[in-house]
Order: C-alpha cells, then structure tokens, then sequence
C-alpha cells in the first residue's frame, strides 16, 4: 500500500521581474509519499488549473539530476535538506504529515525572479562563454593510451565535471559568490592536458566575467559545498585562487 | 589595478594582510608571555621596541596592514550584502559543516577592533606614545611594561574584559587562518583538513599565550604567590 500524506505549501509567487512577491499558502491533501517535489508541484498545478487559477511557475527539465535545470530553495537548503541530490530527485518520503514546506526561489543579486519560482540563470552560462570552454577541435575519441594521464588527477577532473551549473553555491553562499560554479569549470579544464594550455587565459577571464555579473567574493564558509546536490569540493576553489594568482603574478 | 578590481584579488590582498598580522599576533603572543617567565626581560623588549626608528616603522606597518585588512573588509562585506540581492530568504537554515565563526567574521573583526582601540590607550599611549612625544601620559616610566601589565590586571574587571576579547580573536583566527591560504590558493583536497588542523594550532597557542597572562594576575601570581 502506498502511503500518503497531507501537506501545506508556503510558496513564493511573483508575478515578474518587477513585480513584488509574496508568499500565498496551498493545502495538498493525499500527497503519494513516492512521488518527487516536483510531481507533487505537478499535482497542485493540475488543482490549481482546475480551479482556474494560475499555476506556479517553476523550472525542471530531465527529472533524474544531471541537467541542472531544477532549482527551489525548500525549508532553507537549497534543492532541499537532503545531501547531494537535487529537487527533481527529492522524494516526499523525507517530509511529515501535516508539514507546513517553505518553497522559494535562489535570491541572487546575479540570478533575477523571472516568475514565482523560476529565476535567470544565464549568468551562469555567460561565464562559460567567457572562457570555459577549449578553443579548438580536439577530434575525436583519442586512444586511452595516447595521451597518459594520470588517475588521480582523471578522478578530480570528473569529479569537478559533475558540476551540473544549477546555481545551488550561489543560492546557499552568503556573499552569493558563484566561485564553486566557477572553480569545477576552471578545474575540469585545468587538470587535463587539452585544457592546459589555456588555463591561465581562462582563469582570468572567468573571473573578470564573475566580477562583472555582480556575484560576490567568497569567503570560505563552505555552505555551497555543503549544499552542492553534486558534492562539489572547496578545494577546487583553491586551484582556481591558485590559477588566477599565478597567472597574474605571470602578467 | 587586478588588487582591488577582481574579487581573488581583493581576497588575496585581505588574506597578506590576514597572514602578516597572525604573525604579528605570534610574536606579540610570545613577547607578552615574558612578562610571566621574568618582568626584567620584558621590560628590556619594551626598552628595546620604543621611539627607535625601526620600532616606528614596524609600528607604521602593523597600522597599515591593520587599516588595509579593515577596509578591505568593509569593501568586500559592501559587496558581498549588494550580491546577495534586495530579498532575503524568509527560512534559512545553516548546513552543520559551517563554522559560525566564518558567517560572522566582520562582527568577530569589529569586537576585536573595539578592544583594540581601548587596549592602544591602555598601553601603547602610554608607552610608545608617551616616549615619542615626551608627554607623561602614564603613572610609570614608558618604558616599564610590566608595572603597566601589573597594574591594569590588579583589576579583575579588566581581566576578564581582555578575556573576553581574546575569545573573540580566537573565533576569528579559526576561520581566518585556514580562509586566508585557502585564497592563497596553498590547498587541495589531502591539505584541506591538514590546514585547518594547523589553522586551529595556530590560533589556539596565540590565544593561550596571551590569555595566560590576564589568567596569571586573575589567579593572584603576579604579586608573589
């Protein structure tokens, strides 16, 4: 037998960009502990439709937490309490019955309410234009011993690879600093022989695209590492510190 | 100028600023811990650390390393409040991997620079100041540190008022230390427990050593026990 439970929703609604927002309360009664948040918001819209109002607005993409896509700040962690897993991937089994869940967007200076939930995040992807990207076509597949690398620093470019660029770091950091963000993109890179070559270059233009998004500067707290749904470490923070000083000390 | 327009550089100038004063801290620690061991050698290192010239430019570079790590500070905190945005997260809840003392460390810093500005009246105007000036702004010779030491602790109210602000200290050191050679970029992931080990080491002897001293006179030592 599937179990159910009864939950009251406190979410942020906004009609705009400029709007003003504010919490409005939604009862969900017989909510199936086996379905994710965002099935659950799925079923709410649906009551919400049916009694003609406008549903909330919120944003998801592949539901198996690897597109980055899913934001929502839920009772004060982003993409919810649970460790190292994203909102699409949060199941109703962690809430009570009778629960009152707080649900907001990030609050960013750099990220904008575009609609209650659903917030601008292409601040991100103007950072990887910046330059965290090769800039040129390294073919195909090479052979796994062609270029010998080794399998410790392999581990910690994947590792820094998982970034799924959610905006979580940014959301959870007190001073909204999106170095985690920035420092996997600049590590998954800098680690690897092809991406090497323009670490420096990199690195500086990164963080001089950062800077003028208006993010902040990080002070070491770790919340985002805490709160990453990919478990990203800090020590990826160090490397990118590290490759910036080192390139400009070079200039 | 890439020290004050991007933000790893602003870090990096808050983290030299940050090292040059813990080491500072270290040595004023171990000078102090003198006056414990023998008052005539401390009162020898006062002699020797006043209105000379090198003395006046250490004190000229401790100043400034203290008003440049305070603005930049100030600047950051400005920047970081505008970063975060205009609405603030009605429920927020802190992940237990994070300190409390790195969320509140312009509050630790200000704590310690109240402290600070009373700790300068209570001996630097009246030693360093008192020598370079000629003015007799103490009871003592300028130079006798340890009367000075002896008489402000003779109150337990001031006792416990330097203790007080050396916990303060402690609590910022903690995340200071570590926080500064993590933007030094001097970490990775087999270092970063490592560091904040040595960071807590650090900043637990500097602590001691000076808190010793209020101790040693609260306990009633200071008077021949």
């Amino acid at each position: 037998m599937e179990k159910t439970i009864n939950v009251t929703l406190k979410v942020w609604r906004q009609a705009g960009p400029k709007a003003k927002g504010a919490f409005e309360l939604y009862k969900l009664d017989n909510v199936s502990t086996d379905s994710s948040f965002l099935e659950m918001l799925d079923v709410l819209n649906e009551k919400l439709i049916k009694e003609r109002k406008e549903p909330i607005v919120f944003d998801h993409d592949c539901r198996e937490g690897i597109c980055g896509m899913c934001s929502l700040y839920i009772n004060g962690h982003p993409h919810g309490k649970d460790g190292e897993t994203t909102t699409c991937q949060l199941h109703m089994r962690r809430f009570s019955d009778g629960e009152t869940i707080v649900v907001e967007p990030w609050r960013s200076a750099a990220f904008p309410v575009i609609k209650d939930l659903m917030v601008d995040r292409s601040a991100y992807d103007k950072i990887i234009q910046a330059g965290g990207y090769v800039s040129v076509n390294t073919g195909g597949v090479p052979d796994g011993n062609a270029i010998p690398i080794s399998k410790i620093k392999a581990d910690e470019a994947m590792d820094a690879a998982s970034c799924i660029g959610c905006g979580a770091c940014a959301a959870a950091c007190k001073n909204g600093s999106a170095m985690l963000f920035l420092a996997a993109k600049v590590s998954q890179l800098a680690l690897l022989p092809q991406g090497r070559v323009e670490a420096s270059a990199r690195a500086k233009a990164m963080v001089a695209k950062m800077d003028e998004l208006g993010f902040g500067n990080c002070t070491n707290t770790g919340a985002c590492e805490a709160e990453c749904p990919k478990a990203i470490s800090i020590s990826h923070i160090a490397r990118l510190n590290r490759e910036f000083l080192c390139a400009k000390f070079q200039d | 100028m890439w020290l004050i327009d991007s933000s790893i550089g602003r870090k990096f100038i808050m983290s030299i600023t940050g090292v040059f004063l813990v080491l500072f801290l270290l040595f004023h620690s171990l000078m102090n811990f003198t006056v414990i061991i023998s008052p005539e050698a401390y009162n020898a290192i006062c002699e020797f650390l006043g209105a000379n010239w090198y003395a006046l430019v250490g004190t000229s570079v401790l100043a400034a390393g203290f008003v440049i790590h305070i603005l930049y500070a100030l600047y950051l905190t400005a920047q970081n409040m505008r970063a975060r945005g205009k609405e603030r997260y009605a429920v927020s809840k802190n992940q237990k991997s994070v300190e409390w003392a790195s969320q509140n460390m312009l509050i630790l810093g200000a704590i310690v620079l109240g402290f600070l500005v009373l700790h300068l009246y209570n001996f630097w105007y009246k030693m360093q100041f008192a020598e370079l000036t000629g003015i007799h702004t103490g009871q003592f010779h300028p130079a006798d540190g340890a009367a000075y030491v002896a008489d402000l602790f003779s109150s337990p109210v001031y006792c416990v008022i330097y203790i007080v602000w050396l916990v303060a200290l402690w609590l910022h050191l903690t995340h200071g230390v570590w926080s500064a050679l993590q933007s030094l970029g001097l970490n990775n992931k087999t270092w970063l427990p490592r560091v904040k080990v040595i960071s807590n080491i650090v900043s637990t002897i500097v602590i001691l050593l000076f808190v010793s001293i209020p101790v040693y006179y609260l306990l009633g030592c200071g008077s021949g026990c």
